[in-house]
């Protein structure tokens, strides 16, 4: 069956080895080889616009799948998501400006560190769960965000921290061009790591977990291990993405970790749709996209006679932070299974053009 | 140790403690009979005292009519909103409530920024003085008015709850929707009258947090700070969100005077409620007046 490459209606997968392929086709797979090696061009013939764009879709991408294994897949509510990126990105840029660590080892370095400091925080959900998992999260959030603000010694205080270029072997990542491939690689790597993790014996716990957590206890899967193990994965990937952040912008200050940042974690892997990591990376798009989009929309209607209306024009910080808002609420309403999931019904509309019923 | 300090800040705690109350209750209000979680209740101060401030300083109504307007518009709001955003939300998992309630948040944090502009405007003189003194402590007239609002709310409540029909309808609905419905409740009414309370109540708040502070978009951080308070009253008590939020009150003050007299760390009164929420979550979830989930399988 492995050997078709289109896919027949039904479901006939006969091997467990079947049902855990990441790829279901050999055209699917074809499809992804050929999306990265033509992703591994892009810096020839893209400007630095889209290279940027492309980066923080990457850095941001990977803190979200973080994000998305702990709601998605585990069922369980964080509301300091950004905190923990941010903690990444102060652990990076105190790992390799302070304690002189090569960077390209500062950034899995501080992915670890994160996840203690995750796992810290994920302690109460032992025993608590749904809304007061939320709130502890939140206090997490404000918690943590102090910290960054109180410890000189780490973060710089409100003068933030600076931090080196990826440096690897003497080759410098510097410029947006070569730090595209080490975006990429990361990206990709930890993709692959995300969708095998959740093919292997601990993803399923995630998810049995999730689904029913008094019959996974009883079939012999320990909530507690399985619940923080979640977290420090989920704040592992986010550290892994605050580094990145740091090291890319070379400067890291603590104004941007706010709640905020931690909503639009949440509200990317809504969008994209939870419990899919496709529609992670979906997600981490659009919410890209989206202030870009409305500002070269005003963009336009600043050159016509019609749409110079400068309430508009003054107020774009303002319309952008609204238009999450009501991205966010018009998902939960309309779509609530996010982008992979409507991805999911185009492609069967068009699988059976002619006769779909 | 300095004592007049102390005692002026546990006073000052008392006040805003019985502030934190009256939101806290609008909270456990809106989460007992609807089990919707609102993260938007500090949008509903900000909104209140947006609308009231206009009212008075641009239609430049007597204090009074502009205030029971601005109530009136925002009970309105209340129920518009319960309509058309959060009805869809009932039966749906609880991460899709609090986002959705968040993404409310965000929304009208903006457009109240966008609207009225992010520095922090003031009232009108309402009081002729500006400060009393009882007992030998300074206290500022809109503290003074807003404790006796807060003690009026919340006699109210417990009149409303314990005497009128409508209360027992609302309580009925918050101890089990499907009987309270077969029994002849509009579920539908109670839904929209809670969220009709619970806004016109935190706008009151919002007002007179306004009064004393001037109206500002740092007001809708009420409505964060109400979290300690209603987790360690418990979350489904309305009592406990009055004793909890006294206490967070004093609390906060008390972290103040200890930091500014002995740490130095600063910042403590913004961070140490959250500190204390992190204890209780650890210790105990359910607060001090909070029922118990017992899971059946």
């Amino acid at each position: 069956m492995s050997s078709l490459t289109m896919r027949p209606c039904g479901d006939f997968r006969t091997s467990y080895k079947q049902d855990n392929t990441i790829f279901e086709t050999k055209t699917i797979r074809m499809m992804a080889i050929i999306a990265i090696l033509g992703l591994c061009t892009a810096p020839l013939f893209l400007d630095g616009y889209y290279l940027t764009l492309f980066i923080q879709i990457s850095y941001l991408g990977i803190a979200a799948l973080g994000l998305n294994i702990l709601v998605g897949f585990t069922g369980q509510i964080s509301l300091g998501h950004g905190a923990f990126f941010g903690f990444g990105a102060f652990a990076s840029a105190w790992l390799s400006t302070s304690l002189h660590i090569p960077v390209f080892l500062s950034i899995p370095l501080a992915g670890f560190l994160t996840m203690a400091v995750g796992m810290m925080f994920g302690l109460p959900a032992a025993r608590i769960k749904g809304l007061y998992l939320a709130i502890a999260t939140l206090a997490s959030q404000f918690i943590i965000e102090d910290f960054f603000a109180r410890a000189d010694w780490f973060s710089g205080g409100s003068a933030g921290s600076s931090a080196d270029p990826v440096n690897l072997f003497g080759f410098l990542f510097d410029t947006d061009q070569s730090f595209y491939y080490v975006a990429l690689f990361a990206l990709v790597f930890m993709y692959i790591w995300g969708c095998n993790l959740m093919r292997s014996r601990d993803g399923r716990a995630f998810v049995a977990v999730r689904d029913h957590y008094l019959s996974a206890e009883i079939m012999g899967i320990k909530l507690n291990k399985y619940r923080l193990l979640s977290f420090g994965v989920s704040s592992f990937y986010a550290g892994i993405g605050g580094a990145l952040y740091a090291h890319y912008l070379g400067y890291v200050s603590a104004e941007g970790f706010t709640i905020f940042m931690s909503v639009q974690f949440l509200a990317m892997i809504i969008i994209g749709g939870m419990g899919s990591i496709k529609g992670t990376l979906m997600g981490v798009v659009f919410m890209v996209f989206l202030p870009e989009v409305l500002e070269s929309g005003v963009g336009v209607m600043k050159m016509t006679d019609w749409g110079n209306i400068p309430l508009v024009v003054d107020g774009l910080a303002y319309i952008k932070e609204m238009a999450i808002g009501l991205v966010i609420i018009g998902f939960l309403i309309f779509e609530p299974e996010g982008l992979a999931h409507r991805w999911a019904q185009i492609k069967n509309y068009w699988k059976f053009y002619p006769f779909s019923y | 140790m300095n004592f007049e300090l102390l005692t002026q800040l546990i006073v000052n705690g008392l006040i805003v403690g019985l502030l934190y109350g009256v939101i806290g209750m609008c909270f456990v209000l809106v989460y007992k009979s609807t089990k919707i979680v609102n993260f938007a209740q500090g949008e509903f101060l900000l909104i209140g005292a947006w609308v009231c401030w206009t009212a008075l300083v641009y239609l430049e109504l007597p204090f009074l009519l502009g205030f029971v307007l601005s109530l009136c518009f925002m009970a309105a709001f209340g129920i518009l909103l319960q309509m058309v955003v959060l009805r869809p939300m009932i039966g749906e998992p609880i991460i899709s409530v609090i986002m959705i309630t968040i993404g409310l948040s965000i929304f009208f944090q903006s457009l109240m920024k966008w609207i009225f502009g992010v520095s922090p405007q003031s009232y009108p003189q309402v009081f002729d003085t500006q400060n009393i003194n009882i007992l030998g402590l300074n206290i500022e007239m809109a503290y003074l008015m807003s404790t006796v609002i807060a003690i009026i709310i919340m006699g109210a409540f417990y009149f409303f709850f314990k005497h009128s029909k409508h209360g027992l309808a609302m309580r009925a609905t918050a101890f089990d929707q499907q009987v309270a419905q077969s029994l002849g409740i509009s579920v539908k009414n109670v839904f929209a009258m809670s969220w009709a309370i619970a806004a016109t109540v935190s706008a009151t708040a919002g007002i007179v947090l306004g009064m004393v502070n001037g109206v500002s978009d740092s007001l809708s951080i009420m409505g964060i700070k109400v979290f300690p308070a209603v987790i360690l009253g418990g979350l489904d008590s309305i009592v406990g969100a009055i004793a909890g939020g006294v206490i967070i009150g004093v609390l906060e003050n008390v972290a103040e005077f200890v930091d500014s007299q002995y740490l130095h760390v600063g910042n403590m009164y913004d961070i140490a409620p959250f500190y204390v929420l992190l204890i209780i979550l650890w210790f105990k979830p359910y607060g001090l007046f909070g029922t118990k989930d017992i899971e059946r399988i």
